[in-house]
């Protein structure tokens, strides 16, 4: 898959010398902890020290452990990592649909649009959701409701939100399925979510997601439910709508071919922490993070050998009670050494542009170079 | 990708629209012959509630003196001429008043599962979607109201306000609708509430909540149309039983008050003559028994229709 030419024009992009000192001050300061240097004067949304815990019988399970990133306006920010570290919980903590109880959000926070989302009320975080923030969740088979029309199920949060005429609201229900590539939109309002195909309903979830013209989607695995054919056209479905309508991209996928193709700049999670931050072209030239190495090792190659093993990374994450106070990879690291085990490296700077890694082994210094 | 299918699709005829949850649910419903009987009987009785007095030979209330003074002030036999199914001692016409009875069951049938939806529904809905103390509290509550003698209670009910305007309202049953009511919501609410609970950890309440549509909005609009099809069987079996209640009720003369007769007060008079003229039983009770078995019969048929899953497992 071809990597998307995403160029933010210059009036996008405030010139440094507009920038009252506050922002100044502020993006300076940014251009040590994070990342994607090209727009980090304006951020859409911006996530720092995110603490997402969930209250359980056997313990306070850690899922998100102090996660800070940004998305730039427009940006396609990828959250990548294996099953249970963390990304889906972290969107959910944006939209605040972390279910409570058992889940809550300790601390952090998330400054969106210039709004904190943690300070609002939930009536006002409600009216945020849907109309300035879209979810596309991983299942399109169960998120939709199968008693309720597939009009009715788009036009749902533009009537919630936008106030049209339900005749204005239907018309805009029809573009946005022209939109999302079904055909004879009008047609096939008065049916029902079993009438459509898996990639077809995704296409619904993708309209329902954009209906409010929202500045930001969470993208929860939005293909991995479907069949690969199908995977391709979704993404480039999102793909061209988010740049159609100039809409940020949180995309969370354990697929780093998905995240190459697809975003910006990446992210890598790992046991409820970013281990990992950089734009997608030095994240896959040159990752300093042995979990990153895994992940991309363990993508299938079209010119592997017929018949030869899959490469994985042996072990699992671990369970996010009461974490040690070392890398939390450590345990499944080839290159661990003593010092991983008694100390958790922080963020710091690597080669290239807003590239951070959570590692010893690759830090100036370290028994990686 | 898509964009090349529409200049296809104007050709194309628009495929034939696939029959939807009712429409299939009622092919079902016509292959079971039991359910069909019970509909035709069902439908019989609306008839009956709704025309009875047009259809009925004689008003309700007026006595054939002549008739009952030529039979020496017996009730008259079924199939004499004026009367097809007799008199009762007074001279009014059998048929007539169990027509205008109908009209009180078939009241009594659908107030009375209105009564239960208003309560039980929203107490279900709100236990099951809450959750947690004020579900605790709403069914504890509801225990109560089951373990509660039914028939005490709506005894109790209509001798306190029996004389009371709240007591007159509707010849009387205006209270023994309410009583019903306030003591059968139970069951609605229970499955109302188990629906819920079932229903909105599914995927599509998270997906309609990321779009910002409200806690009140996803139960009326999402969670209860997925949850009917128990709610309408449950109704469907409710109504037999709020028949019988103010039957059993009217026979011990409690409800509905002379001259107006309902099916139970109707058996309670013939009772007396039951050894020389057992019709004024008989036709009474085989009223009743075919309401109830045929709104039994149309519920089992409607809750396998609307739920094939269930058939065959029970």
């Amino acid at each position: 898959m071809e990597r998307p030419e995403r160029e933010v024009s210059s009036a996008d992009l405030p010139s440094i010398i507009e920038l009252s000192p506050d922002e100044a001050r502020r993006s300076s300061s940014e251009s040590v902890t994070a990342t994607g240097v090209t727009r980090n004067a304006d951020k859409l949304l911006e996530v720092r020290g995110l603490k997402t815990q969930f209250f359980t019988a056997d313990g306070v399970i850690q899922a998100v452990d102090d996660v800070s990133f940004d998305v730039g306006y427009g940006e396609t920010l990828g959250l990548v990592g294996e099953s249970g570290c963390g990304k889906s919980v972290t969107a959910l903590s944006i939209a605040r649909l972390v279910p409570d109880p058992p889940g809550k959000i300790v601390a952090g926070q998330i400054m969106f649009d210039g709004i904190d989302l943690l300070k609002l009320s939930n009536e006002a975080m409600r009216k945020l959701r849907g109309k300035e923030i879209g979810f596309i969740f991983q299942d399109p088979l169960t998120s939709l409701n199968p008693t309720l029309t597939i009009g009715y199920q788009i036009g749902e949060a533009i009537r919630e939100h936008m106030g049209l005429s339900s005749k204005a609201a239907r018309d805009r229900v029809v573009e946005l399925l022209a939109k999302v590539g079904i055909p004879r939109p009008a047609d096939r309002l008065k049916d029902y979510p079993h009438q459509f195909s898996g990639g077809m309903r995704q296409r619904v979830m993708i309209a329902i997601a954009l209906s409010c013209d929202p500045k930001l989607i969470l993208a929860d695995e939005p293909t991995t439910a479907l069949d690969v054919t199908i995977q391709a056209q979704i993404l480039e479905l999102i793909q061209k709508l988010s740049h159609e309508f100039g809409t940020a991209v949180l995309l969370i996928t354990h697929d780093l071919g998905i995240a190459a193709g697809m975003c910006d700049r990446v992210n890598v999670m790992y046991a409820g922490r970013i281990v990992e931050t950089g734009s997608v072209d030095t994240m896959f030239e040159n990752p300093r993070m042995p979990y990153a190495w895994g992940l991309l090792d363990s993508l299938p190659r079209i010119d592997d050998i017929r018949g030869a093993k899959l490469r994985t990374i042996e072990g699992l994450p671990p369970l996010l009670i009461a974490p040690p106070d070392a890398c939390r990879f450590g345990p499944r690291c080839r290159y661990v050494r003593d010092i991983c085990r008694e100390d958790e490296p922080e963020l710091t700077a690597r080669p290239g542009e807003g590239h951070l890694a959570r590692c010893w082994a690759t830090e100036p210094g370290g028994w990686i170079s | 990708m898509a964009t090349t299918t529409t200049v296809i699709d104007r050709r194309l005829p628009k495929p034939k629209q696939s029959a939807g949850l009712w429409s299939d649910a009622f092919g079902r419903l016509r292959k079971n012959r039991l359910a069909l009987f019970g509909l035709v009987l069902v439908i019989l009785f609306l008839i009956a509630g709704a025309f009875g007095p047009i259809l009925a030979p004689w008003d309700y209330k007026v006595q054939d003196l002549q008739a009952i003074f030529a039979n020496g002030n017996r009730p008259i036999k079924p199939l004499s001429p004026g009367h097809l199914l007799g008199t009762d001692s007074l001279g009014r016409d059998l048929l007539s008043r169990l027509l205008d009875g109908a009209r009180i069951s078939v009241t009594v049938a659908f107030v009375v599962q209105i009564v239960i939806l208003s309560i039980g529904v929203p107490i279900g809905a709100v236990a099951g979607w809450f959750g947690g103390r004020l579900d605790n509290i709403l069914m504890r509550f509801t225990d109560v109201i089951y373990a509660f003698p039914d028939l005490l209670f709506i005894i109790l009910l209509s001798v306190a306000f029996r004389e009371t305007a709240f007591g007159q309202a509707l010849d009387g049953l205006f209270l023994v609708f309410v009583a019903i009511g306030l003591t059968s919501w139970v069951t609605v609410a229970r499955l109302v509430r188990g629906q819920l609970m079932a229903l909105k950890e599914t995927e599509f309440v998270e997906a309609a909540r990321a779009i910002g549509v409200s806690d009140a909005r996803i139960v009326v609009r999402h969670l209860l149309p997925n949850g009917l099809s128990p709610i309408i069987v449950a109704i469907t079996l409710g109504i037999p039983s709020a028949i019988l209640a103010e039957s059993t009720l009217a026979f011990i003369g409690v409800g509905v008050q002379p001259p107006r007769a309902s099916w139970g007060s109707l058996i309670a008079d013939g009772e007396k003559y039951v050894r020389g003229d057992p019709h004024l039983v008989l036709f009474p009770a085989i009223f009743i028994a075919l309401a109830l078995i045929g709104f039994t019969f149309l519920g089992d048929g409607l809750r396998d229709a609307l739920d094939p899953k269930l058939k065959g497992k029970q």
